[in-house]
């Protein structure tokens, strides 16, 4: 059984006078474990179908199914479970909040499940699982204005983990940051896929960002224009590894940014 | 979410803010402070003027001469000669009735060596002292001798007496010239006080009304009777006292009282009324303050919620309800107004006790009240928080993400 099945779904919203048709019935079937990249021009419809995905939108028609339950009819307080359990989000600008350390962003999703009767120490146990999941078990006490934009992503990649959710949606997790860095982040990723056997939806212009993943979908004019496997799958860690070293510049060592928001934090 | 998360992650989101949160909290501490402030002087005002009663006695009824019409001209109260001794001795035989004083008012220049005061001069007669509860600190009151014989003593106030002879000196058996008539002094009473219209009890002269009668005065009648009863039930008393004087004033039904009975508990409710008034117009005027430091907590959670749509749009992402976020807002909200409340009731204490201090003016801080302006202050949170949160609760988790 597939983990997200998508049947004929179209989003039609209305902007001003202008009615969009967003997703005009799209099909989509994703099974546990794969790594799917979605592709498209700007307006195709891609984000509209990760925030239905995401159980942040209700499509206009067609179905949804997640774990084989119809999550299209569901109330807004159950799509908000669905969301902190069996879904995790990392977004193009990390979304973190500002003046709060790695660590406190990281259970942040933990105080909406049923974490907050959890034990302070059995939260900090999780983040800190997942904080060293994602190569930042020395980065704990951070403010997000004294990490790097990689090292953001991470504590997000970070935060989406800490429910054990069976999906990862990234909106474009790469756009804010350079080449090695963007592999970095695609190595987690790609090892998250492989060991964890998360099932990854990743939204990207980039195709060689893309070709990270075990399979290509992309979209145009609201539905789905190619939908095939990628043969020639790119592997983030020898990438990294035929890389230059990075310049030996921790800008943890660097005196905090004045101004908290330099970093993409949310106020 | 449990309540006590939200609680924290309120308090964080405060502490961010430190400037602005203290700032907003200003507003309630003034709010709460002030409205404590006018409350407790209110409150310390009526105080005393219940002392004021108790020390003037409890049971005491005041008839006084008075709405005398004379060929159409209307006399002010006392200066009717309508009553009379016989009229104060008449009020012995009514029931409940237990002392009786008659009295007669004058004021007049005191001489005693080179000293001079004016000071009011009453003539009273011996149950005066026993009505008022009113001890002698020197020497003593007078006796039926001396009110029988119209005899030229005088028992000093406390004031007239250290005007007179400095304090802390006992004048008994001095000399001093009411009117230029000499009097002996035979007693000074105990120190009294303001009395309930604020007027000096101390600043008085005592003589028996016979004496300022026939010797100050040169006439009959008296400007008032005191009366105490023998059970606190006055209202009783008082209008078996106004069938008697109406009887013997021979008035027939429909005719006007020519004389007016009161209890001091009238008189001092009276004065209780104006104060409890005034201290409801101070509080209200304060109160104002408290809805315009709810106004700022309203207008800065609005700015907060702004702010901070992001931050709203990504809890919505990963997983918080609406009612998680309204939560959230509307308890920053009522933590800002109660800590101004707390903060504020201890301000409205300071300010209390300074004004005790420094103005001399009493004050009673009602316990019954801080409650009030901490449920006030909580209820201010709730009202003007709800709004804000709400539109936070409501915000499209899409839209907030993209907020920049």
């Amino acid at each position: 059984m597939p983990v997200i099945s998508v049947r004929n779904l179209v989003k039609t919203y209305t902007v001003g006078e202008v009615i969009v048709r967003a997703l005009r019935g799209a099909d989509l079937d994703v099974e546990a474990g794969e790594f799917v990249a979605v592709t498209g021009p700007s307006g195709s419809g891609k984000s509209t179908l990760m925030h239905i995905l995401g159980c942040l939108d209700r499509p206009t028609s067609g179905q949804y199914f997640l774990d084989g339950k119809d999550v299209s009819r569901m109330s807004k307080d159950e799509l908000a479970v669905v969301r902190n359990k069996k879904i995790g989000f990392v977004f193009q600008g990390f979304n973190l909040l500002s003046r709060t350390t790695a660590l406190d962003n990281v259970e942040l999703p933990l105080l909406y499940s049923g974490g907050s009767k959890m034990k302070a120490a059995e939260r900090h146990r999780r983040a800190m699982d997942a904080l060293k999941v994602v190569g930042l078990g020395d980065r704990f006490h951070h403010f997000p204005n004294q990490l790097s934009g990689g090292q953001q992503q991470r504590v997000a990649i970070a935060r989406s983990l800490i429910n054990e959710p069976s999906i990862i949606l990234a909106d474009e997790p790469t756009g804010n940051l350079d080449t090695r860095t963007s592999i970095e982040v695609m190595d987690i990723f790609q090892k998250l896929n492989r060991e964890h056997g998360i099932t990854i939806i990743l939204i990207t212009h980039e195709m060689d960002i893309a070709e990270h993943g075990t399979r290509l979908v992309r979209f145009r004019d609201g539905k789905i224009q190619i939908d095939q496997q990628i043969t020639k799958r790119r592997n983030a860690g020898e990438e990294l590894a035929a890389l230059p070293p990075p310049e030996d510049i921790d800008i943890a060592h660097i005196p905090a940014d004045p101004a908290p928001e330099a970093h993409g934090g949310v106020a | 979410m449990s309540i006590i998360m939200t609680l924290r992650i309120a308090l964080k989101a405060l502490n961010r803010n430190k400037m602005r949160t203290v700032l907003t909290m200003l507003g309630m501490i003034i709010g709460v402070g002030a409205v404590i402030t006018m409350v407790a002087l209110g409150r310390g005002a009526q105080a005393t003027i219940e002392e004021q009663v108790k020390s003037a006695g409890t049971n005491v009824i005041n008839i006084n001469a008075g709405n005398f019409t004379q060929g159409g001209v209307r006399q002010g109260q006392g200066m009717s000669s309508s009553l009379t001794a016989e009229d104060a001795a008449a009020l012995r035989t009514v029931p409940g009735v237990q002392y009786v004083s008659a009295g007669v008012n004058s004021r007049g220049q005191l001489i005693a060596g080179n000293q001079n005061w004016s000071s009011q001069v009453q003539g009273v007669d011996i149950d005066f002292q026993l009505i008022r509860s009113w001890p002698t600190a020197y020497g003593a009151f007078f006796t039926p001798q001396d009110v029988a014989s119209a005899s030229k003593v005088a028992v000093l106030g406390k004031v007239v007496s250290e005007t007179l002879f400095g304090p802390d000196v006992d004048p008994t058996g001095q000399i001093i010239r009411i009117r230029n008539q000499p009097f002996r002094v035979i007693g000074v009473m105990a120190p009294k006080g303001q009395g309930a219209f604020g007027q000096d009890q101390d600043d008085v002269v005592f003589a028996p009304y016979t004496t300022v009668q026939k010797k100050l005065q040169g006439q009959q009648h008296i400007n008032n009777i005191i009366v105490a009863s023998e059970t606190p039930d006055t209202a009783t008393v008082s209008a078996a006292i106004t069938e008697a004087l109406r009887l013997r004033h021979k008035l027939v039904a429909g005719d006007p009282d020519d004389f007016t009975v009161r209890t001091q508990e009238e008189i001092a409710s009276l004065r209780t009324e104006t104060t409890r008034t005034m201290t409801v117009l101070l509080a209200a005027i304060a109160g104002v303050s408290l809805v315009v430091g709810g106004i700022g907590i309203m207008n800065i959670m609005l700015v907060s919620v702004t702010e901070r749509t992001r931050e709203i749009g990504l809890r919505m992402a990963i997983g918080a309800r609406g009612r998680d976020v309204l939560l959230q807002f509307l308890v920053e909200a009522i933590v800002i107004s109660l800590f101004g409340g707390l903060i504020g009731i201890g301000l409205g204490f300071a300010l209390s006790m300074g004004i005790e201090r420094f103005a001399q003016w009493p004050t009673s801080i009602p316990a019954d009240w801080i409650g009030v302006a901490f449920g006030v202050a909580a209820a201010t949170g709730v009202f003007f928080g709800f709004y804000p949160a709400r539109k936070a609760a409501r915000l499209d988790p899409i839209e907030a993400l993209r907020f920049e």
